[in-house]
């Protein structure tokens, strides 16, 4: 009657030891990617695109030969030091909750007279969208080390905040997925890095304070438009318009849960 | 045209730390662009730096260094409001100098 019990015994010993031992393993090599990390910090080169994003702030283009610098990111027009931790927030004069990107090209379309249906419809490594994600870069920059407040006052913003919650919980495509499927956990990881629990505060600065970022494996510069755009592609749903209300919405979520947490954009990512 | 790269220089204790950022895409010559074509190669090549007209660094890159390099160093010696002066030269025979001051 002994002996089975101490083989039980034993075997939950072993079992034990394994685990502990994996873990050290995965803590280790977490702080591996920590320490990569870290060092990556120093010398990013998002801010070779901070630099040129503020010179295409500064330049006349477009059919009127016009800047952007009188462009209102919400704190009134041309006011771009800590417009973004504000970010997405309502617009009276479009009457509409728009995220950073989309309100450039509302800007880009007033002030300048450019037609942005091209821009829109083109890819996000192409020469088309570059001007954006360095303007993204350096509109970012111009919040580091600011809290972020997005107001969740206004019915629209409210409203907006509301549909990137149901579509982080909305499951479809052919893989059945939704942005919870990865982010919906806390203490989850994806191969060996760690899947930010989005709802939480601390899991959505995660992602909302360090985006838009440079990408060393790829070499980019990503705005958040950017990354939104690759979660959807990544859970194989239909690509979303990019600045479409659908990107703001799961902005707003993210912001909106992000409140308080210090912007550290741009970010830089592996 | 070349982009200008942010060079930043810090002395301390007589020790002279240089950090520089490139602006460069560093292509290697062997991918592909979407049409199947090779993409050619295109890198820097050389590199020097000057500390207060004395070189303290020259560089012989190849492909394998990546897009937008990083290069940080410590020199013996240099004060602050010495000037650091960076230049490139890439396989196209495009040059680009920068320069900062110690602080």
């Amino acid at each position: 009657m002994r002996a089975p019990h101490i083989k039980a015994s034993l075997f939950v010993v072993i079992a034990l030891a394994f685990s502990v031992s994996s873990q050290a393993q995965q803590d280790s090599t977490s702080a591996g990617i920590e320490a990569y990390r870290e060092a990556l910090q120093d010398g990013n080169p998002a801010d070779l695109y901070v630099d040129s994003g503020a010179e295409i702030w500064k330049k006349k283009a477009g059919p009127k030969e016009a800047s952007l610098e009188k462009c209102d990111l919400g704190l009134g027009p041309g006011k771009v030091k800590g417009a973004y931790a504000q970010l997405p927030r309502y617009f009276k004069d479009t009457n509409k909750v728009q995220d950073l990107e989309s309100r450039l090209l509302t800007c880009m379309e007033k002030l300048q007279g450019v037609d942005t249906t091209e821009i829109v419809k083109a890819a996000f490594s192409s020469p088309k969208k570059a001007d954006l994600v360095a303007l993204s870069a350096y509109i970012s920059a111009e919040s580091k080390g600011m809290k972020v407040k997005v107001s969740l006052a206004h019915p629209k913003e409210r409203q907006m905040y509301d549909l990137g919650r149901r579509l982080f919980y909305y499951e479809a495509g052919p893989y059945d997925f939704a942005c919870a499927t990865c982010h919906g956990q806390d203490g989850k990881r994806i191969r060996l890095q760690d899947l930010p629990y989005i709802p939480s505060a601390e899991g959505a600065a995660k992602g909302w304070t360090t985006w838009p970022a440079y990408r060393v494996s790829s070499g980019q510069m990503w705005s958040m438009q950017w990354r939104i755009n690759d979660c959807f592609r990544q859970q194989r749903f239909p690509e979303p318009i990019y600045a479409s209300d659908v990107t703001v919405a799961i902005s707003s979520f993210m912001a909106g849960n992000s409140n308080g947490s210090v912007m550290q954009t741009p970010g830089i990512k592996r | 045209m070349a982009n200008p790269m942010k060079i930043r220089a810090t002395n301390k204790d007589g020790i002279t730390e240089i950090k520089i950022l490139m602006n460069h895409e560093m292509e290697t010559g062997q991918r592909k662009d979407a049409s199947g074509n090779l993409i050619p190669a295109w890198f820097i090549n050389e590199v020097n730096v000057d500390l207060n007209g004395k070189s303290v660094l020259k560089a012989e890159w190849g492909p394998s260094v990546s897009k937008n390099p990083y290069m940080a160093f410590k020199v013996k010696g240099g004060k602050a409001g010495d000037k650091v002066v960076c230049t490139w030269t890439d396989n196209k025979g495009d040059k680009r100098t920068d320069e900062a001051t110690v602080s």
